[in-house]
């Protein structure tokens, strides 16, 4: 029998010793999540589409009422339209594309490779932070148009789409690790569609938590997203933040430090 | 370094109530094709998904390419690819594309990654193909590029779990082809398959395998001699010659044949020497016939002959890992 180097000489074109492997495969997959979002945008259509929609809503039902004019309303909603538009254009596509992969078998060629179990999951929700940034640009640009001002400057604007940006990133790993978990990308969307209502709505997103109702109001002060839209609101209206901005960061570093070891442990979990 | 391609030793894997695996145990020589042969829910995904390092066994021990899947599961994914059976490429990327992430993955540079996605791409038959999306790939070519897909690292062990469902014959045999170019290359293969034709076609060895066991193993050869070979079939083109082929094929093969269906005779022989003898005689009496057709057994016959009981294995649970 030979058994002497049956193999086709394996030693030529492997790898050498590169540092940061995890970083690097998890931005090969980014890059495959962006080419499949190219092609499929669906996702950024619904992190721009549905927060632009409830803005144009809000300002010109509500805005004369609320605020006396529409304007005036306009600077107090349009931080808290930010907030949801990154929150939204992360959270509908992980979950559902990576739970979508675990089906069609994709996940199991991943998982046989010689590759960090971390990486197709940092790959999608870095491909999210390009598609946040696309995003809250897009939404810049509508908020613009109806009359929106930032009141601080370009310092300001950036904070305030960072912390946007940073708050969507660590919420979708609660996305990454729903849709590891489930068994249906259908559930998966169900999940978000419902928990967007009291996350996204049950804040200080269209009016002062002071104003709602007692029980709303309970929510709406322990529901992380306020303190993220009060925080841009802040930043952007050249207001004092307060605490805002700290609460926001302990609030993303709570959620990033739990959620994300918990997808990957039940992502590189051998059943 | 082992001998042997991969080895398992008494795995055993339950979900739940069902016990997919129940004390398998299979090992390979180097550069040979293992044809896992067995009814839906015998195991067999179960096994490729226990060396593939995917799962866990409950108990049992099993090495890939010398080293441990449980202990050593990183240095394993170094050396084997997995092609299963849904065909895992992005329907959004080009098969080109598709290949040359497999190709960054492995840390392949990024001119080499695209260097090896062409040589697959030729290799496989896909150069016109290269640059459109998958999504418009036919179920052959997907099959294929799946095969390409898997070979990137250039694998010392592939797992191909029923590589073939689904294909028409001819692109079935151009995948056979294929599968058989990566043996000639001193990979070893394991293929797993519901039809003895298939592992007939491409196995050094076969292990027919029912509820999470091994039943029987051998060389095709010494298979089929357990399970009698072949099966001759004759449709009279006269019905009313039906009990004159009865005769002769009862007299050439040593036992009344089955009416498979009306007029339809059905008889196992062994060797392929009682088929001429038939056509002979067929001939002699100048009895037409529509059909007439030596074939190897189907599974349901294979494990008839081996257990005396039809396949029942279908009736359990699949693996829950690859609900539909």
């Amino acid at each position: 029998m030979t058994t002497t180097a049956p193999t086709a000489a394996p030693a030529t074109e492997l790898p050498r010793a590169r540092p940061l492997p995890w970083l690097r495969h998890s931005l090969v997959l980014a890059g495959r999540s962006l080419a499949k979002t190219t092609r499929n945008p669906g996702p950024i259509i619904n992190g721009v589409v549905t927060p632009a929609l409830f803005m144009v809503l809000f300002v010109y039902l509500f805005g004369g009422s609320v605020a006396g004019s529409t304007t005036t309303y306009l600077q107090y909603l349009f931080p808290g339209i930010l907030v949801m538009g990154a929150g939204l254009a992360g959270m509908v596509s992980t979950g559902s594309a990576i739970n979508l992969d675990l089906k069609n078998g994709v996940t199991d060629r991943f998982r046989s490779l010689p590759i960090s179990r971390l990486a197709p999951l940092l790959g999608s929700v870095l491909a999210d932070i390009v598609r946040y940034l696309l995003a809250v640009a897009i939404l810049f640009a509508i908020g613009a148009l109806l009359g929106f001002r930032v009141q601080s400057g370009l310092a300001g604007a950036l904070a305030a789409a960072g912390l946007a940006i940073l708050f969507g990133f660590c919420l979708s790993w609660v996305t990454v690790f729903v849709g590891v978990l489930v068994r249906s990308a259908e559930t998966v969307l169900a999940i978000s569609f419902i928990s967007f209502l009291p996350l996204q709505l049950g804040t200080s997103l269209a009016a002062p938590v002071e104003t709602l109702p007692g029980w709303l109001r309970s929510w709406a002060e322990i529901n992380p997203v306020t303190h993220v839209m009060d925080a841009c609101r802040a930043l952007l209206n050249g207001a004092p933040a307060g605490d805002t901005v700290t609460m926001t960061l302990i609030w993303c570093a709570a959620l990033f430090v739990v959620f994300c070891p918990l997808a990957v442990r039940a992502y590189g979990r051998q059943q | 370094m082992s001998e042997n391609g991969f080895e398992a030793e008494g795995l055993t894997k339950r979900f739940g109530k069902v016990a997919a695996l129940d004390g398998m145990s299979l090992a390979v020589p180097r550069g040979q094709v293992l044809g896992l042969l067995g009814p839906n829910g015998a195991g067999k995904t179960t096994v490729i998904r226990i060396l593939a390092t995917l799962l866990r066994p409950d108990s049992g021990s099993a090495s890939v390419a010398g080293f441990d899947v449980v202990r050593r599961p990183g240095q394993v994914r170094r050396r084997i690819a997995l092609s299963g059976q849904h065909t895992s490429v992005d329907e959004e990327l080009t098969g080109s594309a598709n290949l040359v992430m497999i190709g960054r993955l492995l840390d392949l540079p990024r001119t080499q990654a695209v260097r090896r996605a062409e040589e697959l791409l030729a290799r496989f038959r896909l150069e016109d193909a290269a640059k459109r999306p998958v999504a418009g790939y036919s179920g052959g070519m997907r099959r294929r590029l799946d095969l390409a897909a898997s070979l990137v690292g250039r694998p010392e062990v592939v797992f191909l779990d029923e590589p073939s469902v689904g294909l028409d014959p001819g692109k079935r045999d151009e995948l056979w082809q294929m599968i058989r170019g990566l043996s000639a290359d001193g990979v070893t293969v394991l293929l797993t398959t519901q039809y003895l034709e298939e592992a007939d076609a491409l196995a050094d060895a076969i292990a027919v395998i029912d509820h999470g066991r091994v039943i029987a193993s051998g060389t095709p050869a010494e298979l089929k001699s357990q399970v009698g070979g072949h099966a001759i079939t004759v449709r009279p083109n006269d019905s009313t010659d039906t009990d004159a082929v009865a005769t002769i094929l009862a007299d050439v093969a040593g036992r009344a044949p089955e009416r498979s269906t009306r007029h339809e005779l059905v008889v196992p022989v062994t060797g392929d020497e009682a088929f001429f003898e038939i056509a002979a005689r067929l001939r002699e009496q100048r009895i037409g016939v529509s059909e007439l057709s030596l074939r190897l057994p189907s599974l349901d016959e294979v494990f008839l002959a081996l257990t005396g009981a039809p396949t029942t294995a279908t009736e359990h649970a699949t693996e829950p890992t690859k609900a539909a």
